[in-house]
């Protein structure tokens, strides 16, 4: 089987379920909405939350972030990385570098301060080779699904990356080892 | 907080109606503090000497989750605190750099009202720097058809994003 076959064998297949290394943080709505200067009072007035949302909810569009690690944790031996399966891809393809193009959020039960999410990634395909003024590689969808500790679902994430060789990097004839990220 | 939050309902909204414009003057803080806030730790989103040896970018650049709060922010500013997201598709096409000033611009694409009563308007947004696009945003928001109507109360049978 080559590489790619091996790959796309993952398509459908569920991977990296895990819960949330911490809980929701309310701490962390706050710097969010702060940096982007967000001031919908459901994340900064109580009362307006009460009266909406029946208590305080995460902006939807923090859905990935409760799956992002801290950066450091006591004893922790690796770096773990969100979105493994997309990194999996860049190592195994031989693609040292990568963007994403595309996000699709899905969303439903909202995140509330002291849920405990978990997640799961779903490989939706991989393209064949294409080149782009970036350079020479492969595009490919992955989905991330939600839950919290209800087994409620809370948004599933679809997301389309793009690994690449630059192509100065082509010229070379490296065949794949750029020393990635 | 400057006065109550605006109160968008559903019968308010047509199709091909403009959303006002949000002009913001990115920074490199913008940058970081938006990839700190979504725990994107790479380091083109945090160091200049990455970002420009191995990407081959001018500079670090706002993150994707970054975007999407900015979007999220952008829409809520609209709706006010009832409009709740359904559903948003970025496309990312180019980086946004400090220095460059972020304007977003949406319009109404379509207003509808779903079998569970729910009402719906599609919106085609748009992030530009100095007229050049550099991302898009497609989003499905339900707004209170009416001053009973609370979409955040609607359970998993009556929300269909």
């Amino acid at each position: 089987m080559t590489v790619v076959e091996d790959v796309r064998a993952l398509v459908g297949v569920p991977q990296y379920e895990e819960t949330g290394e911490f809980p929701v943080e309310r701490s962390y709505i706050w710097t969010m909405s702060a940096a982007v200067e967000n001031g919908n009072p459901l994340f900064w007035d109580d009362a307006v939350a009460d009266a909406i949302t029946d208590g305080p909810i995460a902006p939807p569009t923090m859905l990935s972030v409760w799956f992002r690690p801290h950066h450091w944790a006591p004893g922790r031996t690796e770096q773990a990385l969100p979105l493994q399966v997309h990194f999996d891809l860049k190592a195994r393809l031989g693609l040292p570098e990568a963007v994403m193009t595309d996000n699709t959020i899905v969303f439903y039960e909202p995140v509330r301060p002291g849920d405990r999410l978990t997640t799961r990634q779903i490989l939706r395909s991989v393209s064949d080779e294409k080149t782009t003024k970036l350079g020479t590689g492969r595009f490919w969808v992955i989905d991330v699904e939600y839950t919290n500790q209800n087994g409620g679902i809370v948004g599933i994430e679809s997301y389309t990356g793009f690994g690449y060789r630059r192509l100065s990097d082509g010229v070379t004839g490296d065949d794949g080892n750029g020393g990635g990220a | 907080m400057s006065g109550p939050a605006p109160v968008l309902e559903f019968g308010d909204v047509a199709e091909g109606d403009i959303l006002p414009s949000l002009r913001y003057d990115v920074t490199a803080s913008t940058v970081v503090l938006g990839a700190l806030a979504t725990r994107d730790w790479r380091p083109m989103h945090h160091d200049k000497d990455f970002a420009v040896e191995r990407n081959g970018t001018r500079d670090i650049f706002l993150n994707t989750p970054n975007q999407a709060a900015w979007f999220e922010r952008y829409i809520t500013d609209w709706t006010g605190p009832r409009g709740r997201m359904g559903r948003v598709t970025f496309r990312m096409r180019d980086s946004v750099f400090p220095g460059d000033t972020m304007v977003f611009d949406g319009v109404v694409s379509e207003v509808t009202v779903d079998d569970t009563g729910c009402g719906w308007v599609g919106l085609d947004i748009t992030l530009s720097v100095d007229g050049d696009v550099k991302s898009t945003c497609a989003a499905r928001v339900a707004l209170p058809v009416d001053g009973d109507d609370n979409p955040w109360h609607r359970g998993a049978d009556r929300w269909k994003p």
